[in-house]
């Protein structure tokens, strides 16, 4: 993988206007992500944050603005070589007629040259480290929600990428799982510095691993607050993030 | 249990510059709202504009949610922004209810009306759709010959291990409709001409006839159709359902190119089995006349096979078989096409599906046509 630029900044966000048919949904966004930092996007239910993961990736053109990944732009994208990381949708979105080790075998397959048994190899290990070995010949119909979930994970790992993006890996797991989870990511954060931009709605999550937030909001088009999501916990003056972080619900 | 329900009852008062004021007793709930309800909102819209002032509360004994909905929806509708209907007298359960229930303002009391476009508005629009249609139709075209041009420069980029079985399932698994469904029309064609041929004494040339539209249009259309009812529906349903769980999405977050890893394979695989089949066609179709030339005609199976070379030129074989490569590319690229730009869930994949047959088999004929001409001035 390419080596962060000198100033540590891993996505560098400007002007950034994104929407669907021309319509803003979030307007003039600008941010950075840090190398080796959990970064995380909040907001309330249809703010527009997976819209703005799917801007990040690459998945989607903005409107107007710049968004570089490693100094390197992404638009147009670059065609025909491996993406500098690992993505994991809100739904999962694995490949239904795929068993979840050829889920995770596809880029390995496709991206490296290794011998298919080594494939395969790497492609079970990642599932073990989401917790699903012994599932790896089932089909994406096959398991629960949330396994579908980690099987995604386990996908966007393959690759070994220094950036992950999850939109809210930890819905729909139990408690102990999510933490496991967290446990997870903290480990290939801390271990591996692998940069994560994270989309959850887990306070505690957020506290426990983020690093730095911004937060999202609808009726403003655009970032009402960033920073360190337990400086902004406490520090914060604005009644919406005070709500957010402290659970209340609007006119509270 | 509760004790029986209490009806709703209204009262009308009125008060000073003709204005109204409604009364209401009883329970306000689900249960008594389905029978008095409307005529309560009988009653105030009956009323002119603004003349309604207050809707009293006072005995109302119970109100639940569903009654402080229509409670707040009739406020809304009643009120003018000069004279708003005031709620008053509400017991403090109620007023909880109704404070559960309330908008910050009252017009987002009142669910948003479906858009009714003015008709004008409605053809300005599909004619726009149009041109953007015929746009999108060439944008999508420009991006395969991108994709075709990618992956001679990288072949690997291909999702080539997919190909086999795209071939089996919309080729071997095709076969038996195929024979079927060609030696009826072979047989029906020939049966319908034989009368006519038999009155002019000129029952030989059913070879003749059945060979050359066999071979030039009827194998290559008929199975041009067939195909595009199973596999060209089964490509844009495969490739709806995958864009709309965004299975599409995470294919290009893999860096991996949706038209080399879905629609070329399917190109290829279409393109290399359709002649084949249409070939397969063209031979049990003129089993099927040389059938019909035994039984009704008294002709010999030889006598009918020598004719029938005779009437065949290669150029006729040929122009069949090139139609009916380019059906299968159409089919492919315009059933795929369908399916990748598929929205809107599983009601979604079924529009793709139905409008990518549709469009497919005005293709068809459209390209039929087409071809046909450019033959018959090589002719
Ligand atoms: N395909 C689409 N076409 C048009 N508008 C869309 C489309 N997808 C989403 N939107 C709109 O964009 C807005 C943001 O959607 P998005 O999925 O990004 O929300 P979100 O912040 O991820 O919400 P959640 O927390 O519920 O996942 C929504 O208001 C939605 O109506
Ligand atoms: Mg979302």
């Amino acid at each position: 993988m390419q080596p962060a630029p000198q100033d540590g900044v891993k996505i560098r966000v400007r002007g950034l206007t994104i929407g669907y048919g021309g319509v803003p949904i979030l307007r003039d966004l600008d941010f950075d992500v840090h190398s080796r930092g959990i970064f995380v996007i909040l907001g309330g239910s249809g703010c527009g944050k997976s819209t703005l993961l799917r801007h990040l990736t690459g998945l989607q053109t903005p409107i107007a603005g710049s968004i570089e990944i490693a100094g390197v732009t992404r638009f147009p994208p670059p065609v025909d070589e491996p993406p500098p990381f690992g993505v994991s949708f809100q739904t999962g979105a694995l490949f239904g007629s795929r068993t979840l080790l050829e889920n995770v075998a596809l880029p390995l397959q496709k991206w490296t040259g290794l011998p298919a048994p080594d494939i395969d190899n790497v492609a079970f290990a990642r599932l073990r480290l989401v917790g699903l070995g012994g599932f790896e010949n089932h089909l994406p119909a096959e398991i629960s929600g949330g396994m579908r979930k980690r099987a995604s994970i386990a996908r966007a790992l393959a690759l070994e990428p220094d950036l992950l993006f999850l939109d809210e890996p930890s819905a729909g797991l139990d408690p102990i799982t999510s933490v496991e989870l967290d446990d997870l990511l903290t480990t290939l954060n801390r271990s591996l510095g692998v940069t994560i931009v994270l989309v959850t709605h887990e306070l505690e999550s957020i506290f426990r691993i983020g690093t730095d937030c911004i937060m999202l909001d609808r009726d403003a088009l655009g970032i009402i607050a960033r920073g360190d999501p337990r400086e902004l916990r406490t520090d914060s003056s604005d009644p919406r993030v005070h709500r957010f972080f402290n659970r209340l619900p609007a006119g509270a | 249990m509760r004790a029986a329900v209490t009806a709703l009852h209204l009262e009308t008062r009125d008060v000073a510059d003709g204005g109204v004021e409604f009364l209401l007793r009883g329970e306000l709930t689900l249960a008594t709202a389905q029978t008095a309800w409307p005529k309560v909102v009988q009653r105030a819209t009956d009323l002119p504009e603004g003349a309604l002032r207050r809707i009293d509360l006072t005995s109302v004994e119970r109100l639940d949610g569903a009654g402080a909905a229509a409670l707040l929806a009739l406020r809304a509708r009643t009120s003018t922004p000069a004279r708003p209907v005031e709620l008053a007298g509400a017991r403090p359960e109620a007023l909880q209810m109704l404070q559960l229930y309330g908008c910050p303002s009252q017009h987002q009391c009142l669910k948003g009306e479906p858009q009714q476009m003015p008709i004008l508005e409605q053809v300005g629009r599909e004619v726009l759709g149009l041109r953007a249609g015929f746009v999108e139709i060439v944008d999508a075209l420009g991006q395969l010959c991108v994709a075709i041009a990618r992956a001679v420069r990288r072949p690997g980029s291909v999702a080539w291990r997919d190909v086999p079985q795209l071939m089996e399932r919309a080729g071997a698994d095709a076969v038996p409709i195929i024979l079927l469904i060609n030696f009826l029309v072979g047989f029906i064609i020939a049966l319908q001409s034989a009368d006519q041929l038999r009155q002019f004494g000129a029952s030989i040339f059913l070879a003749d006839l059945m060979g050359i539209s066999l071979t030039r249009e009827l194998a290559g259309l008929m199975t041009a159709i067939i195909v595009a009812g199973r596999s060209g529906a089964a490509y844009a349903a495969e490739l709806g359902t995958m864009r709309v769980n965004e299975e599409i999405d995470a294919l290009r977050s893999l860096g991996l190119d949706p038209l080399r890893q879905l629609v070329l394979p399917r190109v290829v695989a279409l393109t290399a089995v359709v002649p084949l089949l249409t070939f397969l066609a063209m031979v049990i179709g003129a089993l099927g006349g040389m059938l019909v030339a035994v039984t009704s005609l008294d002709l010999t199976p030889t006598m009918f096979a020598t004719r029938l070379q005779a009437a065949i030129r290669p150029l006729d074989v040929v122009e069949g078989l090139t139609k009916s490569g380019v059906f299968a590319a159409a089919i492919t690229f315009i059933s795929c096409h369908r399916g990748l730009t598929t929205r809107g869930g599983a009601a979604g994949v079924g529009r793709s599906t139905t409008g990518a047959v549709v469009t497919i088999l005005f293709h068809l004929i459209a390209l039929d046509a087409v071809m046909s001409t450019l033959f018959n001035l090589l002719r």
